[in-house]
């Protein structure tokens, strides 16, 4: 078993190591390689050609955190669907209609976000 | 000392082999498909595209490769170093590990794991980790609104395109992609599946940041979004994530609806050409559609996009699972369980 679960998985790490390298390595020999001249001027923050006003770490809509969220609740929705989608066969009846129970209050959570406008953007 | 070669040395510089028999083409097709989505853009607008380097243009990618290697890194003097430089080498890293589980032909796959499909959608998920990491590393107004779009935008998508491909699970009964491949051999999932296959395919172009969703990028009010203050090699390797993940997102595309390295049909001058060559003629006729999309629709409005993620897409592939499953209870077609 543990073998099998080895020689599957073993390329995928060689894989990860040689990616890596290369990643490192192309941004490495660019940065000997090319002639780094860096002034004040031009390591500064792009701004339309004027300084900065202020730090870019600013306040930001929070309709970007309710996406965040939202998304959490639904990825891990689709984590639980994964087994279970592979497995219909298996868990037969029950199975299926234990998840349509936890797709239906999903569901209802989800008609609720909607008519709280957690989905507007205007 | 023979032992040690056979036993560990050799397997090893197999794999090796192998992993760079994936990674040089793909690097090689990124190249080229930047040099065929200006030609074809070109095309369409009636213009010649790049055509003085080399014959018709042939050497342009090599380069504008060769010019982004021997630029200035430049690194904004406010900007937190390390995770400037992490940011693109994470995109470009994990634009090359998927690649890892694609089955390129009937037993032509690098690792071979049963949850080929997680696997994907796990590497494929952690790309916003670049994107997000690049806009906050820059410490510019500019790229950090880019890279919060971005990221919204592409978490947004990630979630229909996990209702589909468990339509297209439930329908296999497998996560295994090389399964996924030879449960089309009677029908491509496209047909029984179509409107989802569609569903899948605009939320790839969400999920690559593409036109007509290439909201991060607008040109217009962001100058270049996430990137901004990015040059040379780590530019560069943002740009080759970004490509070899839609390159990727057609390989995923062709596994689960277009039947992978499967011929349309199993008779006499189709089964001809092997199945290697199949995969890559579907994967190109999907680049062309995603480079046609670039040069035919206007860009979308943020809400607008918002909207289509978690107001259309959503509902319908939520929809979608329920029937499907349903359906095949009811019909008693489940797959056996593998």
């Amino acid at each position: 078993m543990s073998d099998a679960l080895l020689s599957d998985y073993f390329p995928i790490l060689v894989f990860i190591a040689i990616a890596g390298v290369m990643a490192v390595f192309m941004i490495a020999a660019s940065w000997i390689i090319g002639r780094q001249k860096p002034d004040p001027e031009k390591d500064s923050a792009y701004e339309c050609g004027f300084e900065a006003f202020e730090d870019a770490r600013i306040k930001f809509d929070v309709r970007f955190y309710l996406v965040a969220i939202l998304f959490i609740i639904f990825d891990l929705e689709v984590a639980f669907l994964f087994p279970w989608a592979a497995n219909l066969g298996a868990v037969g009846l029950f199975g299926f209609w234990s998840m349509m129970i936890f797709l239906a209050v999903l569901t209802i959570g989800f008609v609720y976000e909607w008519k709280k406008g957690a989905l507007e953007w205007e | 000392m023979v032992e040690l070669w056979n036993d560990y040395l050799w397997p090893l510089i197999w794999i090796v082999i192998k992993i760079l028999v994936i990674v040089v083409p793909v690097l090689i097709a990124v190249a080229y498909l930047t040099y065929a989505e200006r030609k074809v853009i070109g095309a369409m607008h009636r213009r010649k595209g790049p055509n003085v380097v080399g014959p018709f243009g042939l050497l342009q990618p090599f380069a504008d490769g060769a010019k982004l290697f021997l630029k200035e890194t430049v690194i904004p003097s406010s900007a937190n170093r390390a995770i400037f430089l992490v940011a693109p080498m994470l995109t470009f890293f994990l634009a090359l590990i998927a690649w890892a589980v694609i089955p390129f032909g009937e037993g032509l796959v690098l690792a071979d794991i049963n949850v080929g499909v997680l696997y994907l959608f796990a590497i494929s998920s952690l790309g916003v980790y670049g994107i997000l990491m690049a806009g906050w590393a820059s410490n510019s107004k500019y790229a950090f609104l880019g890279s919060l779009r971005s990221a919204a935008q592409m978490v947004s998508y990630e979630v229909s395109m996990g209702f589909v491909i468990i339509t297209v699970l439930l329908c296999v009964g497998s996560l295994n992609l090389t399964d996924i491949v030879e449960a089309q051999r009677g029908m491509w999932f496209v047909i029984p599946l179509l409107p989802m296959a569609v569903v899948f395919f605009i939320s790839t172009l969400a999920e690559t940041n593409r036109h007509p969703f290439d909201l991060p990028e607008a040109e217009a009010e962001l100058v270049a979004g996430y990137n901004v203050e990015y040059s040379a090699m780590t530019f560069a390797l943002f740009f080759l994530g970004e490509y070899a993940n839609m390159i990727l997102m057609c390989g995923m595309t062709t596994i689960l609806f277009l039947g992978g390295w499967l011929p349309p049909f199993d008779i006499a001058p189709f089964n001809w050409l092997p199945g290697p060559v199949w995969f890559i003629i579907k994967i190109c006729a999907l680049l062309f559609i995603y480079i046609w999309v670039r040069a035919a629709f206007p860009r979308y409005r943020y809400d607008q996009l918002m909207r289509l993620g978690w107001k259309v897409f959503l509902p319908i592939s939520l929809i979608a699972v329920v029937v499907v499953s349903g359906f095949l209870v009811a019909f008693d077609m489940v797959p056996a369980a593998g």
